[in-house]
């Protein structure tokens, strides 16, 4: 059959795009189509050890988590930028290494930072 | 990979999504009765031996039992489907019900860019030198560190959704375990990419002709690793679902098929993250005579990977939970430090090597 090449490797990543909903829906389909469903008043509430709960979840949780998360970010990102120097690095001239050298260098000093200022103290 | 038309495209992607779903299925299953046994073997029990033992008559009259527990899967799953599956009524209704799914679609997701075997002539009668399932991905490496990062969202949706303190508890630690430790892996991942001077993975696993990467860079392995327990929520790491502290964590609201659900990410994402290891580190699909015999590679790959799944229950079993303020420590101010300083070191070497310095 004639049309036009289909070069682009990506149509297989847009398989599993089609692929992995499927994959995770059907066996909740069954489940809902086999299972019973006889709930009542006790068997709904929450679970907790032998007592009734108190309250919903939603609560406030320490900060340190936010924390965490923030210096995730910056570093995540900064990571991901020596993904390049490193898949091109056969190849580059030196001053371009110098670059990323530095760049290192910022990263491991909002590390060294962050530690100094006790923020990866976890208290 | 070859494709030229759109017709020939849809009959290879129907072809791949059928194979898919029965390795996914199987592998999973038996992924959940490779643990079981194991750990049973390593803890001095016997382990599920009860369904799909073939009977062998021995003279004393008693039966031996033969492949003991080899439907225990089947059986599983069978359970679960017959489930009732309830929805307490304090959850947030829609998190509840998608984050299942939205745990899962990840897992599935990363396995579409393993290699997981080099040329093979029926399949690739010409163009790639290699198999995968999303063949020459060539942001490969990139593309497994940004499912990775998605994949925190189900748990930590589904912990908040159940409005439980347990799953919310569970839910919570995830998220700042999962992202503290995928800043080590993506530091350690850089090593072999910058060895293969490519983010494929085909190019990385062809780059280890000569030598794998893990005698090469036994140090990168090894943070990888640990890293990887880490994101899996495996054995020492599994605080958000502590069975003593937290009795199940996120999923404590969960029950039948949904439950399952994220059972079977968990399991996919163990057998994925070996897989990725024997990539980058234990030079994949090669082997000997797989330049000869192409097909071997999926053996190889297979083989790595059970040893792979092997070493993680091993793990599981030896040792002990870590305490939430070791694990943030480690993570941060052992892991992140080695991986950074690796990571120069590796590349001081590059160069050195290039220009002669050193000689190998």
């Amino acid at each position: 059959m004639e049309g036009t090449p289909v070069q682009n490797d990506w149509y297989f990543i847009l398989l599993f795009v089609v692929l992995s909903p499927i994959l995770a829906a059907v066996p909740m389909l069954i489940n809902y189509l086999l299972g019973p469903r006889k709930p009542n008043f006790i068997k709904q509430q929450t679970y907790e050890c032998g007592v009734e709960t108190v309250g919903d979840a939603w609560v406030q949780f320490k900060v340190q988590y936010y924390i965490y998360a923030l210096v995730f970010v910056i570093f995540d990102i900064e990571a991901v930028f020596l993904f390049p120097v490193a898949a091109a690095y056969g190849q580059l001239p030196l001053f371009a290494i110098g670059a990323a050298v530095l760049f290192i260098l910022l990263l491991a000093d909002g590390l060294a930072y962050a530690w100094g200022r006790g923020v990866l103290e976890w208290v | 990979m070859a494709i030229n038309t759109l017709s020939q495209l849809a009959v290879y992607s129907l072809v791949v999504g059928f194979i898919m779903t029965f390795v996914v299925i199987t592998g999973f299953a038996y992924t959940t009765l490779l643990e079981r046994k194991l750990l049973a073997r390593l803890q001095h029990r016997v382990g599920p031996n009860r369904a799909g033992y073939i009977p062998i008559p021995t003279r004393g009259g008693k039966e031996r039992k033969l492949l003991g527990g080899f439907m225990q899967p089947a059986a599983d799953a069978v359970k679960l489907f017959f489930k009732e599956d309830m929805t307490p009524v304090m959850v947030d209704k829609w998190t509840y019900f998608l984050a299942p799914i939205i745990t899962v679609i990840p897992a599935i997701f990363i396995l579409a860019v393993i290699p997981w075997a080099g040329f093979v002539p029926y399949i690739t009668p010409e163009g790639r030198d290699y198999f995968a399932i999303a063949p020459g991905i060539n942001v490969g490496v990139l593309f497994i560190l940004a499912i990775t990062s998605i994949s925190v969202y189900g748990v930590v949706l589904a912990g908040w959704s159940s409005n439980s303190k347990y799953a919310i508890l569970g839910g919570i630690r995830a998220s700042a375990q999962m992202i503290s430790y995928e800043l080590a892996m993506g530091l350690t991942v850089l090593v072999p990419v910058m060895l293969a001077n490519s983010m494929d993975l085909g190019v990385i696993v062809e780059g280890q002709r000569g030598m794998w990467y893990l005698f090469l860079q036994p140090i990168a392995a090894l943070v990888f690793w640990i890293a990887a327990l880490a994101e899996l929520q495996r054995a020492p790491f599994d605080l958000l679902e502590a069975e003593q502290e937290l009795s199940a964590g996120f999923t404590v609201e969960y029950s039948s098929m949904r439950f399952g659900m994220f059972f079977l990410a968990e399991y996919m994402k163990m057998i994925i993250f070996c897989a990725l290891f024997a990539v980058f580190f234990l030079g994949g699909y090669r082997g000997p005579f797989v330049d000869q015999v192409p097909a071997l590679g999926f053996v190889y790959t297979a083989l790595k990977v059970f040893l792979g799944l092997c070493v993680m229950i091993w793990i599981r079993a030896s040792l002990p939970r870590f305490r939430y303020d070791q694990l943030m420590s480690f993570g941060w101010k052992v892991l992140l430090p080695i991986s950074v300083v690796n990571f120069m070191i590796v590349a001081v070497m590059i160069v050195l090597v290039e220009e002669g310095v050193l000689g190998f």
